[in-house]
């Protein structure tokens, strides 16, 4: 058994001339963050919202919700992307599906892998908003009425502030998992980490430097980004409350 | 939406279902058992008193965490025949199949996964179980088997099927070493006839009925166990 190691190999040029190949595979870790950036800020929005729709009293607010949250967590994230950018220009009226198909790149599969992820992610955003508001003492709801706030205002005084500090450490782990998940557009055509150390492997047939050098890349992005949440979690804690584990399930 | 071609779907029906799904299900099978065994023999090197024991297993889990499923189906798709060609002590990379480079991939990243459901499950016991066992005279291996490792199984059942619903989805993934699985059949199918919009609405569908039918059952499992306690 032989393996030709050749570290050496990163700094040399790679298949488009001029840049080195860690170079690739670091622009391919920007389009990484760039699109779990944009997928995330979808997520937290829509996740929120719906979240805090499943705790309202409006009966089929919380079936549409839950509805939501059952369809986009049992797809496979894989067929959700291929459905947002194999099926869904067919669908729409014909000159709006075809002016999203001659998106330039890497526009083309930007779009898409990021709308597929940020609807992906915002289902399980939904469901920790919406443990972190049930975890919630029933008291503090009654309190908001008993003080004369409206229903949105006791939810945007009183009971969000507390759950999303509760929900910190999940969300924290959704981030993580947001991030690798980004890997799954690879497959739709987006060059980032994953696919950028694929096809250094490709061209270079350095197989285990490609994938040694994009697992270095990701353990450090998940150091950073773990700690980096978790100094807002302490800087945003309230002093006194230790936020109870909230909900974990499975996932990656 | 006039020209939808329900056609294409019923052709292929045996295809898809005999090759694809019967893949995927003895896909998720295999690394399911396999996982879950790997997985408590990990959390119970984690929870071990002997240190070097303990920081193996944790950092494999870790570092299995940090990175995507897809990276780490590459790498064993690569890596398995040099470690093959290691343990026969051949002198290239052995030539592995598709199914075993990905059972093997699978059971490996599903255990660290597991083994947070297993350690979860370990710490549940009550210490005092542990003790009461080795004051019985029960070994290491006596009191894990018989008295804590059952009961943090029974408890943790729930968690861990959810746990096998998601690797079910994650069987897709298989779809980058073009194997043929539910979703890889569907696929071909689709760019064969030009029904990409037919074949992936349908495979959505599959995977929906699959695992929410399957979420249903966790559900209702996990009220007659909260009942039982």
């Amino acid at each position: 058994m032989k393996y030709n190691w050749n570290w050496g190999i990163l700094w040399q040029t790679s298949i488009d001339g001029q840049n080195t190949w860690i170079m690739m595979l670091i622009h391919g870790l920007g389009w990484t963050l760039f699109a779990a950036l944009c997928a995330g800020v979808i997520a937290l929005l829509l996740g929120s919202v719906i979240g805090v729709v499943r705790t309202t009293d409006h009966k089929w607010l919380v079936r549409l919700g839950n509805a939501y949250v059952e369809l986009f967590r049992n797809i496979p994230l894989l067929v959700q992307l291929f459905l947002w950018f194999f099926v869904i220009p067919e669908l729409l009226p014909k000159a709006f599906g075809s002016a999203i198909k001659q998106m330039p790149p890497p526009w083309g599969s930007f779009v898409p892998a990021v709308i597929g992820l940020g609807l992906f992610t915002a289902a399980r955003v939904a469901e920790q908003v919406r443990a972190g508001i049930q975890s919630l003492p029933r008291g503090q709801r009654m309190a908001g009425t008993a003080l004369g706030l409206t229903q949105a205002q006791t939810y945007r005084h009183v009971l969000l502030p507390m759950a999303f500090r509760i929900i910190m450490p999940p969300l924290t782990s959704e981030t993580m998992n947001l991030i690798k998940n980004t890997s799954v557009a690879l497959t739709i055509g987006l060059v980032e980490l994953t696919a950028a150390a694929r096809s250094m492997q490709e061209f270079t047939f350095q197989v285990f430097e490609a994938f040694t050098a994009a697992t270095v890349i990701y353990i450090i992005v998940n150091l950073v980004v773990v700690n980096l949440l978790r100094w807002l979690e302490k800087s945003v804690a309230v002093p006194g409350f230790i936020g109870p584990a909230a909900v974990g399930g499975g996932g990656h | 939406m006039g020209s939808f071609d329900f056609d294409v779907i019923a052709r292929s029906l045996g295809y898809l279902f005999r090759e694809g799904m019967v893949f995927t299900l003895t896909l998720t099978a295999l690394a399911a058992v396999g996982g879950i065994v790997f997985g408590t023999l990990l959390a119970m090197m984690r929870l071990s008193s002997f240190k070097w024991l303990s920081l193996a297993a944790t950092g494999y889990v870790n570092l299995m965490r940090s990175i995507p499923l897809l990276l780490v189906i590459f790498w064993f798709y690569f890596l398995v025949p040099y470690i093959g060609a290691w343990l026969t002590g051949a002198a290239r990379p052995i030539h592995v199949g598709a199914f075993a480079s990905s059972v093997i991939t699978f059971t490996m990243f599903e255990a660290a996964y597991y083994s947070e459901i297993m350690r979860a499950g370990i710490q549940s016991i009550p210490r005092g179980q542990v003790w009461a066992g080795y004051a019985l005279g029960l070994n290491y291996w006596q009191t894990m088997g018989t008295v804590v490792l059952p009961q943090a199984f029974r408890n943790m059942i729930p968690i861990l099927l959810t746990q096998t619903i998601i690797l079910f989805q994650d069987t897709s993934l298989v779809y980058v070493l073009s194997i043929t699985d539910f979703l890889g059949a569907a696929s071909k199918v689709a760019q064969r006839d030009s029904r990409l919009v037919e074949m992936y609405l349908f495979a959505a569908l599959v995977y929906f009925i699959v695992s929410f039918g399957l979420s249903l059952l966790v559900k209702r499992l996990q009220q007659k166990i909260a009942i039982v306690r």
